[in-house]
């Protein structure tokens, strides 16, 4: 099976530190090497997806950064100045008048100061993409969003709310309307990337309550860093609390021909009791997640820095899972 | 003068009990996720018992540390957290509520009747929900507050996961010179710009940029917005002195900035990035916090050494408890050394900045014993 083959925009979001931007990167290569070409897009400028394929700065022109079998990655940071230029060229043929205007700094005030025009603007070039074609054929099969965090998701994704109040008719108003239309239909999912922590899976069970309060479509929970469980579960009910044997896990050791201390082994010992505290944790975490009813997706923890051999690897997880 | 310094040299050590005994405001930044509020709230708790009168204002909680410090609402205003400070100390805590903040400050500096205009305008509910930047300068708005009636010995001030530093240290700047600004002006009455040949190029690009942004948004925005000007115009007469105020006040010597990362790639570099933004400043940065350090008192045993010994054991099928351990071990040894690769590179960017450690623990923190803890090892980093 393919992950939620029907949809066409995967929106990616998490609280900060739970490696939301590995997490969609990793998302996009899975779906391309489904066979699709996908274009990955960040709206923060952070230079986030240019770090994790080690490419120079992303720009507004879109880009290929990784041909996966037979599928492709773009990616695009999408700049809210630059999308309102597009967007006024495209509407208004503004020419020269544009570049004045961002002279006199009209385009830093509508971009930073007019609440919600920013994020209708970055959306709606989203959304552009989605629905592009060439030749009466979509270019991109997939669009995997890298949004901002959960606790910011719901009104950024809710432009038509944020702009409804403002701008009751004009093109902006229409541009929201679009935008909703497609955040509101079954091509769109919404996926929280989390850690099986306290904090993130608080926010993100707050943050999908949000999201189906404000009926947006919420696709999967995508459990980052998932600690693997190296012992049996006997022996990791022992190591919780701190109750293995100290001489025979030396024993243990010494049959595998590490000659230890006494006080190396209790060390391991220590470090054995840790994990299998982690691991306790996670599966309480896990219990609460799981009542969402939402399919929840292991990426393992990868103690390596990440890099492209790295994202492939969650890349297969996502997959395999599917 | 200056001798350069040999980049092995070993990060500076951060004597956080000496910041914490002598300032006035510590503010906390970082990106979002790193433990900023728990850092800050550690910070505080270790001042207070150290015997100072300590309010933490922390922004956005998580609800069980928020739960610790006797926090269940937004209240904004300072609360005494119960069970702290036998020895004169005390500890109070708050959560800032960006939109009261905003309502008092036009509540304050208006006429009754101008209040009601302004709160009840669709453009400054909008405003003050939601512009990028309202929620950092509120934050600080709060901080000079609490720092005009005297108090306190000692604020701690959590900062918002802004997406840039730049977000932080502009806020007030951009608050105040949008609601001053040219632009603003321009917009109400184009003819109040002096100087003819402003006049003539400005009123002929204001009278472009109205048409469109009318034809964009609808004329009810403008209408609102000039409405909302109209109103606030006395109201907000004062906001780049206040914030000119604030921002003379982060550069005093009384206040601490503390950058709080962890030992990730990403967190690191936005660290690295308020470091050099704070210290082209001039803004008085004491150290950086980087929380979660993993490390292994067995750094001898590899992670080669233990993954080779435990692939022995599973292929002889025997001691599988003495195998998993040295599975454990190993991932615990790549992720040490990981860790100091990142620490090591960050350190070598700014390696005048004192740097304390705080270890990974093995459960979450959400309560004063806790943060505690957390205090503690902040306390000992100087003295390791």
């Amino acid at each position: 099976m393919a992950f939620f083959p029907n949809v066409r925009l995967h929106v990616v979001t998490g609280k900060g530190g739970t490696g939301k931007t590995t997490v969609a990167a990793a998302l996009a290569i899975a779906l391309a090497a489904e066979g699709r070409r996908v274009l990955l897009v960040e709206v923060e400028n952070r230079q986030g997806i240019a770090g994790l394929f080690n490419v120079a700065p992303l720009g507004y022109q879109e880009r290929r950064v990784a041909t996966v079998e037979r599928g492709e990655v773009f990616a695009l940071s999408v700049d809210p100045e630059e999308a309102l230029l597009e967007y006024l060229e495209l509407f208004y043929n503004l020419g020269r008048a544009g570049r004045l205007l961002r002279k006199l700094g009209a385009i830093d005030f509508a971009t930073t100061v007019a609440p919600g025009l920013r994020d209708v603007l970055l959306i709606g070039k989203v959304k552009e993409a989605v629905g592009r074609k060439r030749n009466g054929v979509v270019v991109y099969d997939a669009v995997v969003l890298d949004a901002p965090p959960t606790g910011r998701i719901v009104r950024f994704l809710n432009v038509s709310d944020e702009v409804a109040g403002l701008a009751k008719a004009g093109p902006i108003r229409h541009q929201a309307d679009g935008v909703m239309a497609l955040l509101h239909s079954p091509r769109t999912a919404v996926h929280l990337v989390t850690l099986l922590e306290d904090m993130p899976v608080q926010e993100t069970l707050d943050g999908i309550e949000a999201l189906r309060a404000a009926e947006m479509p919420v696709g999967a929970i995508l459990v980052n860093m998932v600690r693997e469980q190296h012992f049996e579960d006997a022996a990791l009910a022992l190591a919780a609390t701190g109750s293995l044997n100290l001489t025979s896990l030396r024993a243990g050791l010494n049959a595998a021909g590490v000659d230890v201390t006494a006080k190396a082994a209790a060390v391991l010992a220590t470090e054995a009791t840790e994990h299998a505290q982690r691991i306790a944790l996670q599966e309480t975490e896990r219990t609460d997640l799981e009542a969402t009813g939402l399919p929840l997706y292991d990426l393992p923890l990868v103690p390596e820095r990440v890099m492209l051999g790295t994202l492939r690897l969650l890349a297969d997880a996502i997959e395999e899972q599917s | 003068m200056t001798r350069p310094e040999s980049p092995r040299r070993p990060p500076r050590l951060f004597d956080i009990d000496d910041v914490l005994d002598s300032r006035r405001i510590v503010v906390c930044c970082g990106s979002g996720g790193v433990g900023k509020t728990t850092t800050a709230a550690a910070l505080a708790l270790r001042a207070a018992e150290r015997g100072r009168r300590v309010v933490v204002l922390t922004i956005d909680p998580a609800r069980r540390l928020a739960q610790s410090l006797g926090l269940t609402e937004l209240d904004n205003v300072p609360a005494r957290v119960e069970g702290v400070g036998e020895d004169g100390g005390e500890l109070h805590a708050m959560m800032l509520d960006m939109k009261r903040t905003f309502d008092d400050i036009v509540q304050t500096h208006a006429t009754p009747d101008k209040a009601k205009q302004i709160l009840e305008n669709p453009f400054y509910q909008s405003l003050s929900g939601s512009l990028a930047g309202t929620q950092e300068y509120m934050a600080m708005e709060k901080l000079g507050q609490l720092h005009s009636t005297g108090e306190w010995d000692l604020i701690v001030v959590d900062t918002p996961p802004t997406r840039s530093a730049l977000d932080f240290l502009d806020a007030p700047e951009r608050v105040s010179s949008f609601l001053e600004g040219r632009m603003m002006r321009m917009l109400l009455a184009p003819a109040k710009i002096s100087g003819r040949a402003y006049l003539k190029v400005f009123s002929a690009g204001m009278g472009v940029f109205t048409a469109i942004l009318t034809k964009i948004t609808g004329a009810d925005l403008l209408r609102d917005v000039s409405n909302f000007l109209a109103a606030s115009e006395s109201t907000f007469g004062g906001f780049r002195v206040r914030a000119q105020q604030t921002y003379e006040l982060l550069k005093d010597d009384g206040t601490a900035f503390v950058v709080v990362a962890s030992p990730e790639a990403a967190a690191l570099r936005e660290a690295a990035y308020f470091v050099e933004r704070l210290t082209s400043e001039r803004m008085p940065l004491a150290g950086v916090v980087i929380n979660r350090v993993h490390r292994t008192a067995e750094p001898k045993l590899t992670a080669e050494r233990a993954i080779a010994a435990a692939e022995v054991l599973e292929e002889r099928g025997i001691e599988p408890i003495a195998r998993a351990a040295l599975l454990v071990h190993a991932d615990r040894v790549r992720m040490a050394e990981r860790e100091r690769q990142e620490i090591s590179g960050f350190v070598a960017t700014a390696r005048r900045v004192p740097v304390a450690e705080v270890d990974a623990m093995a459960t979450d923190v959400h309560d004063l014993a806790g943060l505690r803890v957390i205090g503690g090892a902040l306390g000992a980093a100087a003295g390791s």
